[in-house]
C-alpha cells in the first residue's frame, strides 16, 4: 500500500482543501473569510467550552448530575441549552443572508455559493436544532410534572433521544470546520441533491444530521405518548389533564407517524448517493416526485409538531395571567386533535405548482384550509379565557400578546396560500418564506420563549429578570414585524426566494427594512442573553423557592422548585382540572400526609453519551467515506446497546423518611412565609406563594 | 357598495406599491397584464376580504381584553369559574367554518378556472412553445415555426400561448409573474402552462426554484407583440440566428448564464444575453424527455448541469 | 387502560405490571415502524412500471415464486413455533422448553435468511441490482429492510437465550420475550404484505 492509499484509507475524502480556514488562506476575499472566521469561532468556542468547564473544575458534575443523567427535567434543559445555542448560530446567519440580500442590488458581499449555504444551514438548524430541541426540551421538563409522574416511562430511552439530536447538531457545526455543508436548502429536494449534481460533502451532511436527529425525535415522541398514557398520577383522567398534555399527546402522535417518512426520505437519499440506487435519479427510472411527497409528508405535520405545543404553552399562560379558567377547554382538546389529524392530510399544498391535476389540488387546497377553523376557534377561546379576567402583562404575557396580533396575519397568509390559484404566483417566493416565519417566530418561538420565562422559576428557584425581558419580548415582536412584514410585500412583487441578489431597485427599501427587523431579533436575543445573566447573578433576589410564583393552577406549581428528582414526594391524587388552583380555593392544597413511601427512580448511565459519540463518529465517517470508522461506530452502537440490556442493576431507591424529611422541610417553609398579591408578582417579594384572589375579596377591598 | 369600495382601495394600494418601483419590464401579478394574472389577483383579494371577518376581530378585541380587563382595573367584571358558552362556541365553530366553506367554494371554482393545463379560450389560434430548463438559462422552441430562442419568448399578444416545459438538469420552476404564475419543469417529464397577453409589453420571466449558484441570472423577457411585429420578430430570428445543432446544444447544457452562451456564441443580430437559432431538431424537445428514458444510465459527463458534464451531443450529426 | 395483546397473566406479578408500559410502548414503535414499511411499499407500487423499470427486467424475469413459496412457509411456521415459546413462558412450563421452541424459531429465521440470501445473488448474478432501475431499487429498498429486520430477530433471540441462561426467567427477561414475540409476529405480517404486493401481484400482472 502506498501512503497515498493509506491516507485515502485512514481519511477517506477528507484532506487540507476541505478545511475553510485552508481556504481562507488561500484565496482570502470577503465570503472566504467569513466562512474561516466561522470556523474559528466554531474551534474557538469550543476550546472556550472546555477551559471554561475546566476552570470551573466542573467536569465530574457536568458528567455525573448532566450528561449521564436520567432526569427528565435534566434532559429538558440540556435540550434548551442546545436549541439556545443553535439559535444563535441561526441567527447570525439570518443576518448575514438580510445583509446579503439588503445588498443585493449590487450584487452583495457572499458569494452565491456562500449564501446558498447560509440558507440551507438556517433553515435545517432553526428547524431541527432550535424549534425541535427547544419544544422536545419543554415538554420534557414540564410535561410529567403537569401529570403527577415521576419520570418519563423510558428515561434511558430519552437520553438517547437527546443524544441522537445532539449528533445531529453537532455534524451541522462540523461542517462550518470541515468541509462545507450542502448548498441545496433544508428540504434538500433531489436530483439537485444527488450525486451527478452535488457530489461533494455537503448534501451528505444534510443527510446525517437530520436522518441520525429524527430518529432521536422518533423515540421522544414514542416516549411522550406512553408516559401520559400510563403514568398518570391517580385521578388524572385524560380530560382533567393540563391543555398543554394535550397538545404534547397529539404532538407526539405527529412525531411517532411523520417521523418515519423523513426517515424514509433521508435513507432512500442516502441509498442514491451512496450505493448508486435510483429512487430520484434523473435517469433509469428514478422518481424525484416521490421525494417531495415523503418530503411533506413529514414536512407538514412537522408544522404542527412545533406549533401546538405552542398552543398548548398559550393556553397555560393565558389562564394563569388572566387568573381564570381556560375558556372552552373541551373545544380547545377537539381543535388540537383535529389539527393533528388535518396535518396529515395537506402535505400536498406544499407543490401545488407540480402538475398534477386541478382536482387534486382542489381536495389538498380545501383540507389545508379547514385547518383554519379549529385553529380560529383557539385563538377564540384564548381571547375569551381573557374576557372577565385580572390580567397581568408579565413577560409570557407580552409575548403572547405578540402572538396573537402577529399569528393571526400568518393564519391569513396560510389561507391565502391554501388557494392553488394564488400558490401559482407566490409560491418560491419571499412571499413563503414570509408566511412560513410569520407561524413559526410568533407562532412557536414566541409560545417557547412565554413557556420558558414562565416556567423557568420552576425549574430554577428563581423568577427570570422582568425588565431585560420586557426588553428582550419587545425586541423580539418589533424584530419579526420589520424583518418579514416586508418580505410579504417584495414577494407579492414577484421576488423569488433564495435569491442572493436582484435586479429590480423596487426590492431595495424593503429589503433594507427587512435588514433593519434582522437587526434587531438579533438585539432581541442579546437581550435574552443579558437577562438571563442578570438573572443568575441576581438569583437570590429572584428567589421563588416554594414553587408557586404566578398563582398557577396546575400540577407543577404544586411542588418546590426546583422540584425534587421524584417531583413529588407524594404522587398526587387528582379531583378536578386545573387541581392545583381548585387546591387552592379548597384548602387541600399544601397538606402533609402520614403516606411517605420509599420511592424507586432511575439510576445514571453513560449509554447515551456512547451512543451520541458513535453517532457523531458514524456521521463523519460516511460524509468523508472513512469506511472503517463508520462499521467500528456501528458495532460500537449495537455493542453498547446488548450490553445494557445486561445490566439489570438499573434503579434505586430513596427511602421514605428522607422524602418526608425534605417534603416537611418545604412545607415548614410554606407555612413561614408570607403569600402575596398579584400586582407584587414581580417583585422581590414574590417567594412563591400566592394569595387566594376571588370576586369576594376583591369586591370586600373596593 | 362598502365592499366594492374597500376592493378597489386595495387594488389601487398594491398597484401604488408595485409601480413604486416602475420599470418599463412588468414584473408581478398585482400588475396583471393578463386575464390569468388578472383573476389571480382577484383572488387574492377576494380571499383576504373574507379572511378579515375572521381576522378583524382579534385584532380589536385583543387590544380591548388586555386594557378593559387589566389587574389593577378593579371595576371589571370578574368571573374566575366561567369557562363555557354554548352560544360563544356556535360562534366560535361557526363564523371560521362558514366563512371556509364559502372560501373553499371559491377555491374550487377558480382552481377549475385557473387549471394551467387548460387551454385558453379564444378565437386565435394558440402558439405552441416548447420550453427546456437548463443551468442558468431557458430554451425556447417554437416547433411549428423551426426556430428557438434562449433567454426570450416573443408571441403575438392577444393570442394564447400553450407552453409544454421540461428540464434538462435539476427541477426548476417556470414563472411569468405579469401573465400566468409558475409551473415546475423536471427533468424526464413534461409540464403544461397556458398564457396569454392583452396587450403588448415585456414582461419579467424566471426560474424561481433554486437550481445553483447561477440560479438568479435565470431570467428572461417575456414580449408580446402585435401580430405583425411577432411575424417581423419570426422573420429576425430566421435570418439573425445559428443552427441549433448538437455543439450548440451541448454548449446550452453546461452551466452558464444567457450571459456566458451570448458571449460565446452570440451575434450583433441578437439582443444582448439572447440567442436566436434559425434551424432546430424537429424532435429536440422529445429527445430532451426521452434521455432519461432510453434504460441506460445518463452518466455525469453527459448529464447538462452536472458536476462533472463534458459537452457530448445528444442527437447524432447536425440537423440540416 | 389494558394493553392490547397478550399479556403474561396476574400470576406473574411483577413481569406482569411491568410488561404493561413496556409492551404499549413496543406497540408504538412498532406502529412507527409500520409506516416505514407502509412507505416503503407506497414508493415500491410507484415505481413497479414500464418507465420505473426503464427497460430493464421487470418481476417476471427476477423473481423465483418457489423459492419465495418456501421462505413464506419458513417464516409462518417461525411464527407458529414462537407462539408455542409464548405459552409456554405463559403457563410456565420451564425455561427448557422456551429455549426449545425458541432454538427452532431461530433456525427457521436463519433458515428463511439463508434461501432469501441465495434469491439476492441470483438476482445479482442476472444483472439485477438496485443500481438498473427505479423499480430495483424500490424492491432492493422495501425487500431487504424486511431481511434486515428479521436478522435484528435472530440476534435478539440469541441475546435472549442468552440471558434466559444467565438470569433464569427473571420479569425483564420475560417482558424482553414479550417484546420480541410482537417484533416476530410483525415481520410475519410485513412478508405477507411483501408476499401478496411484490411477490404475486408482480408475477400475475
Amino acid at each position: 500500500m502506498t501512503s497515498d492509499h493509506t491516507t485515502t484509507w485512514l481519511f477517506g475524502r477528507l484532506d487540507l482543501s476541505s478545511l475553510p480556514i485552508w481556504q481562507a488562506i488561500q484565496s482570502p476575499a470577503i465570503s472566504e473569510l467569513i466562512a474561516g472566521a466561522a470556523a474559528m469561532i466554531v474551534i474557538a468556542g469550543a476550546i472556550a467550552v472546555i477551559a471554561f468547564i475546566t476552570w470551573l473544575r466542573a467536569w465530574r458534575s457536568l458528567w455525573t448530575d448532566w450528561l449521564t443523567s436520567t432526569d427528565h427535567k435534566r434532559i429538558g434543559i440540556m435540550y434548551c441549552v442546545l436549541a439556545l445555542v443553535m439559535m444563535t448560530r441561526g441567527v447570525i446567519e439570518a443576518v448575514l443572508m438580510r445583509a446579503q440580500q439588503a445588498d443585493g442590488l449590487s450584487g452583495g458581499f457572499l458569494t452565491p455559493e456562500h449564501f446558498a449555504e447560509l440558507f440551507s444551514t438556517h433553515g435545517t438548524i432553526m428547524i431541527f436544532f432550535v424549534a425541535m430541541p427547544l419544544v422536545a426540551g419543554v415538554i420534557n421538563y414540564i410535561m410529567p410534572l403537569q401529570i403527577g409522574a415521576r419520570d418519563m416511562s423510558f428515561p434511558v430511552m430519552n437520553q438517547i433521544s437527546l443524544g441522537l439530536t445532539a449528533t445531529g447538531a453537532v455534524l451541522v457545526m462540523s461542517s462550518l470546520v470541515f468541509g462545507k455543508f450542502s448548498t441545496g436548502s433544508w428540504a434538500a429536494y433531489p436530483p439537485y441533491t444527488g450525486l451527478a449534481f452535488n457530489p461533494g460533502p455537503g448534501p451528505d451532511y444534510w443527510i446525517w444530521s437530520v436522518a441520525i436527529a429524527g430518529i432521536g425525535t422518533t423515540l421522544s415522541g414514542i416516549n411522550f405518548a406512553v408516559t401520559i398514557y400510563k403514568e398518570r398520577a391517580p385521578g388524572m383522567t385524560l380530560f382533567r389533564m393540563p391543555l398543554f398534555c394535550w397538545t404534547v399527546l397529539c404532538t407526539s402522535i405527529i412525531m411517532i407517524f411523520a417521523m418515519p417518512p423523513l426517515t424514509v426520505a433521508t435513507l432512500m437519499l442516502a441509498a442514491d448517493r451512496y450505493l448508486d440506487f435510483h429512487f430520484f435519479t434523473n435517469d433509469l427510472g428514478g422518481n424525484m416526485m416521490n421525494y417531495v411527497n415523503l418530503f411533506w409528508l413529514f414536512g407538514h405535520p412537522e408544522v404542527y409538531l412545533l406549533v401546538l405545543p405552542a398552543y398548548g404553552i398559550i393556553s397555560e399562560v393565558v389562564a394563569t395571567f388572566s387568573g381564570k379558567r381556560l375558556y372552552g377547554y373541551t373545544s380547545l382538546v377537539y381543535a388540537t386533535m383535529a389539527i393533528a389529524v388535518l396535518s396529515f392530510c395537506v402535505w400536498l399544498h406544499h407543490f401545488f405548482t407540480m402538475g398534477q391535476s386541478a382536482n387534486v389540488n382542489i381536495a389538498f387546497g380545501i383540507a389545508s384550509m379547514c385547518i383554519a377553523v379549529p385553529t380560529g376557534v383557539k385563538v377564540y377561546d384564548w381571547m375569551a379565557t381573557m374576557y372577565r379576567g385580572r390580567i397581568r402583562m408579565t413577560v409570557p404575557m407580552i409575548y403572547v400578546t405578540g402572538f396573537f396580533i402577529l399569528f393571526v396575519i400568518g393564519g391569513l397568509t396560510g389561507v391565502i396560500l391554501a388557494n392553488p390559484t394564488i400558490t401559482y404566483q407566490v409560491h418560491n417566493t419571499l412571499f413563503l418564506v414570509a408566511h412560513f416565519h410569520n407561524v413559526i417566530i410568533p407562532g412557536v418561538v414566541f409560545g417557547l420563549l412565554a413557556g420558558i420565562h414562565y416556567w423557568f422559576p420552576k425549574a430554577f428557584g428563581f423568577r427570570l429578570h422582568e425588565g431585560w425581558g420586557r426588553v428582550s419580548a419587545l425586541l423580539w415582536i418589533f424584530g419579526f414585524s420589520f424583518a418579514f412584514l416586508p418580505l410579504y410585500v417584495v414577494g407579492l412583487m414577484g421576488m423569488p426566494r433564495r435569491s442572493a441578489n436582484f435586479n429590480d431597485p423596487a426590492f431595495e427599501p424593503l429589503m433594507l427594512a427587512a435588514l433593519f427587523g434582522a437587526a434587531l431579533v438579533l438585539s432581541a436575543l442579546a437581550a435574552l442573553v443579558i437577562q438571563i445573566w442578570v438573572s443568575v447573578r441576581d438569583r437570590d433576589k429572584l428567589a421563588a423557592p416554594l414553587g408557586d410564583p404566578w398563582n398557577g393552577r396546575t400540577l407543577e406549581w404544586a411542588t418546590p422548585s426546583p422540584p425534587p428528582h421524584y417531583n413529588f414526594a407524594v404522587l398526587p391524587q387528582v379531583k378536578d382540572r386545573d387541581d392545583f388552583a381548585a387546591a387552592k380555593a379548597n384548602g387541600r392544597a399544601f397538606a402533609d400526609t402520614a403516606n411517605y413511601g420509599d420511592i424507586t427512580m432511575p439510576k445514571n448511565t453513560a449509554l447515551g453519551m456512547i451512543i451520541c459519540a458513535a453517532a457523531t463518529l458514524l456521521g463523519m465517517a460516511l460524509v468523508w467515506y472513512i469506511w472503517w470508522l463508520a462499521m467500528l461506530s456501528v458495532l460500537t452502537i449495537v455493542v453498547a446497546f446488548v450490553a445494557r440490556t445486561f445490566m439489570l442493576d438499573t434503579t434505586y431507591t430513596i427511602p421514605a423518611d428522607e422524602i418526608s424529611r425534605e417534603h416537611r422541610a418545604w412545607l415548614a417553609r410554606v407555612r413561614a412565609a408570607s403569600p402575596i398579591t398579584r400586582d407584587r408578582e414581580t417583585d422581590d417579594v414574590n417567594q412563591g406563594l400566592a394569595v387566594l384572589e376571588l370576586p369576594e375579596t376583591l369586591k370586600a377591598s373596593r | 357598495m362598502g365592499y366594492n369600495k374597500a376592493k378597489q382601495f386595495s387594488v389601487l394600494l398594491l398597484t401604488a406599491v408595485i409601480l413604486a418601483g416602475c420599470s418599463e419590464q412588468r414584473s408581478s401579478f398585482l400588475d396583471p397584464a393578463g386575464p390569468i394574472a388578472a383573476a389571480q389577483r382577484a383572488h387574492l383579494i377576494e380571499v383576504v376580504g373574507w379572511t378579515m371577518i375572521a381576522v378583524v376581530p382579534v385584532f380589536i378585541l385583543v387590544p380591548v381584553m388586555l386594557w378593559r380587563y387589566r389587574y389593577r382595573n378593579t371595576k371589571a367584571r370578574y368571573t374566575p369559574d366561567w369557562g363555557y358558552s354554548g352560544w360563544l362556541e356556535l360562534v366560535m365553530w361557526g363564523v371560521p367554518f362558514m366563512i371556509v366553506a364559502v372560501l373553499s367554494t371559491k377555491l374550487w371554482f377558480s382552481t377549475k378556472a385557473l387549471d394551467p393545463y387548460k387551454p385558453i379560450a379564444s378565437d386565435a389560434a394558440p402558439l405552441n412553445v416548447q420550453v427546456v430548463g437548463l443551468d442558468w438559462k431557458w430554451l425556447f422552441i417554437y416547433p411549428d415555426l423551426g426556430i428557438a430562442t434562449v433567454n426570450q419568448l416573443a408571441f403575438p399578444a392577444g393570442a394564447p400561448v400553450s407552453l409544454n416545459l421540461t428540464s434538462d438538469t435539476v427541477m426548476q420552476s417556470f414563472m411569468v409573474d405579469a401573465l400566468a404564475g409558475q409551473v415546475y419543469a423536471m427533468p424526464g417529464m413534461r409540464t403544461k402552462l397556458h398564457l396569454l397577453a392583452d396587450a403588448a409589453g415585456v414582461f419579467k420571466g424566471e426560474n424561481v426554484q433554486f437550481s445553483g449558484v447561477g440560479f438568479t441570472e435565470q431570467k428572461f423577457d417575456a414580449v408580446a407583440m402585435t401580430p405583425e411585429a411577432f411575424s417581423e420578430w419570426v422573420a429576425r430570428v430566421k435570418s439573425d440566428g445559428v443552427p441549433l445543432d448538437a455543439q450548440t446544444y451541448e454548449l446550452l447544457g453546461a452551466s452558464s448564464t444567457g450571459a456566458q452562451v451570448y458571449e460565446a456564441i452570440g451575434t450583433n443580430g441578437m439582443p444582448a444575453g439572447v440567442i436566436y437559432f434559425n434551424q432546430v431538431a424537429p424532435d429536440l424537445f422529445k429527445k430532451v424527455i426521452g434521455r432519461y428514458h432510453g434504460g441506460e444510465p445518463v452518466l455525469p459527463a453527459n448529464q447538462p448541469g452536472a458536476a462533472g458534464y463534458v459537452w457530448q451531443p445528444l442527437f447524432n450529426g447536425s440537423s440540416k | 387502560m389494558r394493553h392490547p395483546g397478550i399479556n403474561l397473566g396476574e400470576h406473574h406479578g411483577e413481569a406482569h405490571d411491568q410488561a404493561e408500559t413496556l409492551v404499549f410502548g413496543f406497540w408504538v414503535f412498532l406502529m412507527s415502524d409500520l409506516i416505514i414499511f407502509g412507505l416503503m411499499f407506497a414508493i415500491y407500487v410507484t415505481m413497479a412500471n414500464p418507465v420505473g423499470m426503464a427497460g430493464g427486467p421487470g418481476p417476471k424475469d427476477v423473481f423465483d415464486l418457489t423459492s419465495v413459496f418456501i421462505q413464506t412457509m419458513i417464516l409462518l411456521t417461525s411464527s407458529l413455533t414462537f407462539g408455542i415459546a409464548s405459552l409456554a413462558m405463559r403457563h410456565e412450563q420451564g425455561r427448557g422448553r422456551i429455549a426449545l421452541w425458541l432454538g427452532v424459531t431461530l433456525a427457521l429465521g436463519l433458515g428463511f435468511l439463508g434461501f432469501e440470501a441465495r434469491d439476492f445473488a441470483n438476482m445479482i448474478g442476472m444483472g439485477a441490482g438496485p443500481s438498473r432501475s427505479g423499480f430495483l431499487s424500490a424492491f432492493w429498498g422495501l425487500v431487504p429492510l424486511h431481511g434486515l429486520h428479521v436478522s435484528a430477530g435472530c440476534i435478539w433471540i440469541v441475546v435472549m437465550l442468552i440471558q434466559m441462561r444467565t438470569f433464569g426467567m427473571i420479569p425483564i427477561v420475560k417482558t424482553r420475550l414479550l417484546r420480541l414475540g410482537l417484533f416476530w409476529h410483525f415481520l410475519d405480517l410485513i412478508w405477507v404484505g411483501i408476499f401478496t404486493i411484490v411477490f404475486l401481484a408482480g408475477i400475475s400482472a
